[in-house]
């Protein structure tokens, strides 16, 4: 295998292993954020438990993700030179406002977060919570940025030919808010609540099943149901404005994700389907002019097709990037098909009562997961053969200087490593959730008897 | 070329960039040495205490490489992207070790049986002393240059050529530097037998760092001459390496007199003071190329534009404060002795 192949398999590899903890982050840090908001107004000792029972989980995520983040930064430079000279006005900037504005700030805080609660006052200890999840929030924002100038860049001009060329700022914040910067970071920021939200609910449906914790879980699983339930929701108008930025901005990137071929003709849309690209056709279920109708609110209108454009400029893995949107689709759906169920179940006053909608939310964890990570693939692969949309070819990109037998040593490093992280993450995951919300310090003055009660009387 | 009070911007950002290495060298310093140390603890308490005394603080010292990698990638794009492609091998170790030692330290507590702890006591102890000594490996090849021909490409191929007599000396120093400077900050953060076993470490570390440290310099005056040419040039940059012996001596004299928090102050500076050495040695050379010096990178054939670097300054003149701030904050939240509760690692 070459060295392009070979960096471009490291990168997914690392990236995606990586995109599996910030979401998370992200998304307990939500929740923790409003447990501690309610203790400190009701005083509830419930919610101090819940608090710091997500937060012991929210530290071993977080600190996976920050060195596995350490890795993207470097990757840029080691396996991706060409690109990095190209882009370092722009990208550098963004990453380096990143680690100024938001890792600081997040992990400024998160010493206090973690060891902090017997030694700060309350309030304190909930500014510090604030501070770390507000961290990975704008941490979300430079990186997005960042991507998002490579999708849609902006404010920019190319200065210097051939290997000296490269691309400076004339408008920094042109850059920022470069045309899919705004939907996208929204997009993001939903997709991470909800790959917080459902492991929260996920994990508190086991403790209903299994009968324990019962009582506080209740509580959390009614809090957590109404965020998962805002954003999932939230996230079909994210979803829809970013879809329309996507065929506005990058057309072949549309065209591709609904396998759309025809230079100019009414598109339709696909529930599912198979997309051969040497026949240039899609089979499979779909709503004839339902993309057409989506970008324009008319079945009939055009949309740009993949023939539209140079085959060297086209996408090469279509089939991949149509899967990968239409499962990142088909998830969304679900997402809000189960929690506004859920919701309704709950109105009825029965949401407990169906053990199959609770088995349903524990394996439901996984799917924000999935959705977050094939959305990210459809998004990139569908900008290929690009490494910045328009400007500089992915196969111009890479480090000249590495081997293919470096970057073999390094992936294969890589994999070994993450490998072995992955095992003892799922295993002490599994473990702190089977210990369940109590110190071993507490166990003895939890409220067991108000427990048994709750759940003969159905509270 | 445009200037902000008497100095291009590409300089500006050259220093913005030498401060926060130096930051990073400072903060990470300790807790990589601590880290080296960990394997001297034999009891489990003492080993607990010493993670502990990193434990709130070794993330947020991390940042700082995070945001010195985003500086350098921004300020200068060419240096970053030369440097870290030339130098795959040794950067990908360094990921893996950060990697390690992460979870080490995440993991260590998290089970009972001696076994696990021991197997993560191992993990933190050696992926610390590996960073450590590699991060004074990368300095040393940026020191020495490396084999950079037309287009700022890297011509050398081999797996191992990072590894050159004086890249290890580089690194030993390193590691012997930043046991020293751990060694300060766990008696600042210990009491009891584990505390007066760390001041007869200290001594040890103290004097091994002197020599290593003397024979790299020794090394570096008659084998590199191009990094004394600033100093035969402007002397009164001599100044610099005399302040840094006066630091260097200071450590043990003030550490005999038990006073740990100056002692720490010293170490601090020395390493600053040592960075320092390097900017003077390098300035306006980032890198210096082995196959001919009209190929060596530059701060200003390096530089990202003049509006990047504008941009970079005021927000750094925003954020720098902050992180201060936040960093003062953990601080003073965790300063005095280490007193292990439920959260601890």
């Amino acid at each position: 295998m070459d060295v392009e192949i070979l960096a471009r398999i490291q990168f997914a590899f690392t990236i995606a292993f990586h995109y599996i903890y910030p979401p998370l982050s992200i998304g307990l840090g939500l929740v923790m954020v409003v447990f501690e908001s309610l203790y400190i107004r009701t005083k509830n000792k419930e919610y101090h438990v819940l608090a710091k029972f997500w937060t012991k989980i929210f530290a071993l995520t977080f600190g996976i993700g920050v060195v596995t983040g350490i890795v993207m930064e470097f990757e840029f430079g080691t396996n991706w030179a060409v690109y990095s000279r190209y882009v370092g006005d722009i990208f550098g900037s963004a990453l380096a406002a990143e680690g100024i504005f938001a890792f600081a700030l997040e992990s400024g805080f998160l010493g206090v977060l973690l060891f902090g609660w017997n030694r700060v006052k309350p309030w304190v200890h909930l500014v510090s919570t604030i501070g770390v999840f507000l961290g990975s929030m704008f941490s979300a924002i430079w990186i997005v940025v960042a991507n998002s100038w490579q999708q849609t860049p902006a404010g920019y001009h190319i200065v210097g030919e051939g290997f000296n060329a490269r691309a400076e700022i004339t408008d920094f914040w042109a850059m920022v808010f470069n045309p899919s910067s705004v939907d996208r970071i929204l997009y993001v920021w939903l997709g991470a609540f909800l790959a917080g939200a459902f492991l929260i609910l996920s994990v508190h449906a086991y403790y209903i099943l299994k009968g324990r914790f019962v009582l506080i879980s209740k509580k959390a699983f009614k809090l957590t149901l109404v965020v998962a339930t805002v954003f999932s929701l939230g996230q079909l108008v994210t979803g829809h404005s970013s879809a329309e930025g996507v065929a506005k901005n990058q057309p072949a990137k549309l065209a591709a994700m609904e396998g759309h071929f025809d230079a100019s003709a009414p598109a339709d849309m696909y529930l599912l389907g198979w997309v051969d690209k040497e026949n240039q056709e899609v089979t499979g279920l779909k709503i004839p002019g339902g993309l057409s109708f989506l970008m324009d609110y008319d079945f009939e209108t055009p949309v740009t097709g993949l023939n539209a454009f140079p085959e060297e400029d086209r996408p090469s893995q279509l089939n991949a990037v149509f899967q990968f949107y239409h499962i990142m689709i088909a998830i969304g759906m679900f997402l809000i098909a189960l929690s506004v169920y859920a919701c309704f179940q709950w109105w009825r006053g029965k949401l407990f009562d169906k053990r199959w909608l609770l088995w349903t939310f524990v394996f439901t964890a996984f799917l924000p997961q999935i959705a977050n990570q094939v959305g990210w693939f459809a998004a990139e692969m569908g900008r290929q053969p690009w490494v910045v949309y328009g400007l500089l070819r992915t196969s111009d990109a890479f480090s000249q200087a590495v081997s293919a037998n470096q970057v073999l040593f390094s992936l294969i490093l890589f994999m070994v490593v993450y490998t072995l992280l992955f095992l003892l993450f799922v295993y002490l995951l599994n473990k702190k959730i089977k210990h369940g919300p109590y110190d071993d310090t507490e166990e003895s003055d939890r409220p067991l008897t108000k427990e048994i009660t709750g759940v003969l009387t159905g509270n | 070329m445009e200037t902000f009070l008497g100095l291009d911007y590409p300089t500006w950002w050259f220093l913005v960039i030498g401060a926060l290495f130096s930051g990073y060298a400072i903060l990470d310093g300790f807790d990589f040495g601590a880290g080296a140390w960990h394997l001297f603890f034999k009891k489990e308490h003492s080993r607990r205490v010493a993670l502990n005394a990193v434990g709130p603080v070794w993330d947020g010292n991390e940042v700082w490489l995070v945001i010195g990698g985003g500086a350098l990638f921004a300020g200068f794009p060419v240096m970053y992207a030369t440097l870290f492609s030339s130098l795959y091998v040794p950067f990908m170790l360094f990921l893996v070790c950060i990697i390690f030692r992460a979870i080490s330290i995440e993991f260590r507590g998290k089970e009972e049986m001696a076994w696990w702890r021991k197997t993560w006591d191992i993990g933190y102890s050696v992926s610390s002393t590996l960073l450590a000594f590699l991060l004074g490996v990368v300095l040393g090849n940026v020191l020495q240059g490396i084999a950079i021909g037309p287009q700022y490409q890297y011509q050398g191929a081999g797996f191992f050529e990072f590894l050159n007599p004086y890249a290890l000396m580089t690194g030993i120093t390193t590691l012997a530097l930043f046991m020293v400077h751990g060694a300060i900050y766990l008696l600042l953060k210990t009491e009891g037998r584990l505390f007066a076993k760390l001041t007869l470490l200290l001594k040890k570390s103290m004097i091994f760092f002197i020599i290593s440290f003397g024979i790299t310099t020794l090394y570096t005056l008659l084998y590199i001459p191009h990094l004394s040419d600033a100093f035969k040039s402007n002397p009164i940059l001599f100044g610099v390496p005399v302040a840094t012996f006066f630091c260097i001596a200071n450590v043990p004299r003030l550490a005999n007199k038990g006073q740990y928090r100056n002692a720490f102050f010293f170490s601090c500076v020395t390493i600053s003071l040592l960075l320092t050495l390097v900017a003077i040695e390098l300035y306006p050379t980032l890198l210096f190329s082995t196959v001919d010096p009209k190929y060596s990178i530059d701060v200003y054939n390096a530089a990202a534009s003049t509006k990047t670097l504008r941009i970079m300054m005021v927000m750094v003149a925003i954020g720098g404060p902050l992180v201060l701030g936040y960093t003062y904050f953990v601080y003073k939240t965790f300063r005095g002795k280490v007193t292990l509760d439920e959260t601890s690692y």
